[in-house]
């Protein structure tokens, strides 16, 4: 075994074994797929949602209005053992009735799902707000033009949502980063359990956990500057009206 | 054209929903709940009481937070800024771990530390569950803070200067309850978002209602059960924060 306690913080860093560096970044590589996957899956159903609950009938507005509240309103941790422990044995259940053999829900698929829904819920209510905020005229001159309804998806509505949603769209993607080290819980290696392991196995705990922090700050920071990038290029659009 | 509450489609979507709810509850095992009654009890408690404290001196951290972010010197409005940034932009597990085994981890090499009266504290998770909680609280709701008191009108506050009124009496009188009022809309959702935290901090041996679920789930080896009543719990409590600020404000707007 390595003899961590006489190592120097760049040795204990680094990115070749004995050093957990690499472990650190590993799992750094493993929260951003988890969060970007999630992020994206939520982003559909967070569309579906804003159109099911806009134009949608009367169930489909209350179903979709019962999914949003009770998952805005659950804790993530409780949802994640949910999909982690109960959903694989409905599914199998579900499997084995229609005759198919036992399915395998990986660790990876299950950290999706949860941030997925979890996405989709806030996501739906983020894009729900900025199409109520798209004057109506313009979606009916669109219509008076003979535009077909996903021509004005395309060239009316979405990009009119776009710079209204931003912000708030913005804001679930570091939700959804900072979700992601929930998934240490059930044992997914993600950057906060790797910082971790790092940590009990060398006893440099503030060390470890702190450059796990680090990382975190550092994808923030980043995805802040590329939104306000975004945001500011959006603006520019809107204003040439 | 006021649509009417109950609709017949919800009738029959509450009357679905109420059928699936006496189908898990005849149908499923909770003879176990009657053993446990005590336990889940104490550990609702612990929440809330968790909930409540934590988003107390969460809020009035953030007053100092917010205000410094506002209208401080410089050198205050960067470490204030700095520390909502830094709250912000890393996940709460992380922030409890480094509180819970990396500051934790340092504790026995304070010389004298072991003896003295601080030690049965320092030892006890409760004590980094309501820093870390707290310090959380205060990061998100100070950057709400400075937007809130940034957005007083200024004429208020000259006006109130203008009559004479001291720094202190003016930010007592009419800068923080223009500004409370500014932010309480928002704060029905941090509560729920702060009450959803909370199960975090069983990863540090702190026995809420995540916890005494989670031993409920290791001892009985029963799956479904113990994790939808843990989820029907939170949503009660979330439907009571929001249950108690729609009263609130009902009774403010008349």
């Amino acid at each position: 075994m390595a003899d961590y306690r006489n190592m120097s913080i760049g040795e204990l860093l680094s990115l070749t074994p004995p050093g957990w560096g690499g472990a650190l970044l590993d799992g750094l590589v493993l929260s951003l797929q988890v969060a970007a996957s999630g992020y994206l899956i939520g982003l559909v159903i967070g569309m579906a949602g804003a159109a099911g609950k806009i134009s949608g009938g009367p169930v489909t507005r209350d179903l979709l209005s019962g999914y949003t509240t009770v998952i805005r309103a659950v804790p993530e941790l409780v949802l994640i053992l949910l999909v982690y422990f109960a959903a694989p044995d409905a599914l199998n259940h579900l499997a084995s009735a229609v005759g198919l053999g036992p399915l395998e829900i990986s660790p990876f698929v299950a950290g999706v799902a949860v941030i997925a829904l979890v996405q989709g819920a806030y996501a739906t209510e983020v894009i729900r707000g900025a199409i109520n905020a798209i004057p109506k005229g313009m979606h009916e001159a669109a219509l008076a033009h003979g535009m077909a309804p996903f021509t004005i998806l395309r060239r009316i509505t979405l990009p009119l949502l776009l710079p209204g949603a931003l912000p708030g769209l913005s804001n679930l993607w570091l939700i959804a980063t900072k979700d992601t080290a929930l998934l240490a819980v059930v044992g997914f290696t993600e950057l906060t359990l790797a910082s971790r392991q790092a940590a009990g196995s060398t006893r440099h705990y503030l060390l470890f956990l702190g450059a796990a922090g680090v990382l975190y700050l550092i994808v923030s920071l980043a995805s802040n500057l590329l939104f306000k990038t975004l945001e500011r290029r959006m603006d520019k659009g809107a204003h040439h009206g | 054209m006021a649509e009417p509450r109950l609709p017949p489609h919800r009738l029959i979507l509450i009357a679905i929903v109420v059928a699936i709810l006496v189908a898990i509850g005849t149908q499923m095992h909770w003879e176990w709940v009657a053993q446990y009654r005590g336990e889940i009890g104490k550990g609702i408690l612990l929440t809330l009481i968790l909930l409540v404290s934590t988003s107390v001196a969460g809020f009035l951290l953030a007053i100092p937070l917010g205000l410094a972010q506002a209208r401080g010197p410089r050198p205050l409005a960067w470490l204030a800024r700095g520390f909502c940034n830094l709250i912000r932009g890393t996940p709460l597990l992380l922030q409890l771990w480094i509180l819970y085994y990396g500051l934790g981890s340092l504790f026995p090499y304070i010389p004298g530390l072991r003896g003295s009266w601080l030690w049965p504290v320092l030892a006890d998770p409760w004590i980094y569950a309501f820093c870390a909680l707290t310090l959380s609280f205060a990061g998100y709701e100070g950057e709400i803070m400075r937007g809130a008191f940034a957005g007083v009108p200024r004429g208020e506050l000259e006006a109130a200067r203008s009559l004479g009124m001291s720094p202190f009496s003016i930010l007592r009188r009419i800068w923080l309850p223009r500004a409370v009022q500014r932010v309480l809309p928002t704060l029905n959702g941090e509560l729920i978002i702060q009450l959803k935290a909370t199960p975090l901090v069983a990863t540090i041996s702190a026995i809420d209602t995540y916890a005494v679920f989670g031993r409920i789930r290791q001892e009985t080896y029963i799956v479904y059960e113990p994790l939808l009543l843990m989820a029907l719990i939170y949503l009660v409590i979330a439907g009571l924060i929001t249950l108690g600020f729609r009263t609130l404000e009902k009774r403010h707007a008349s």
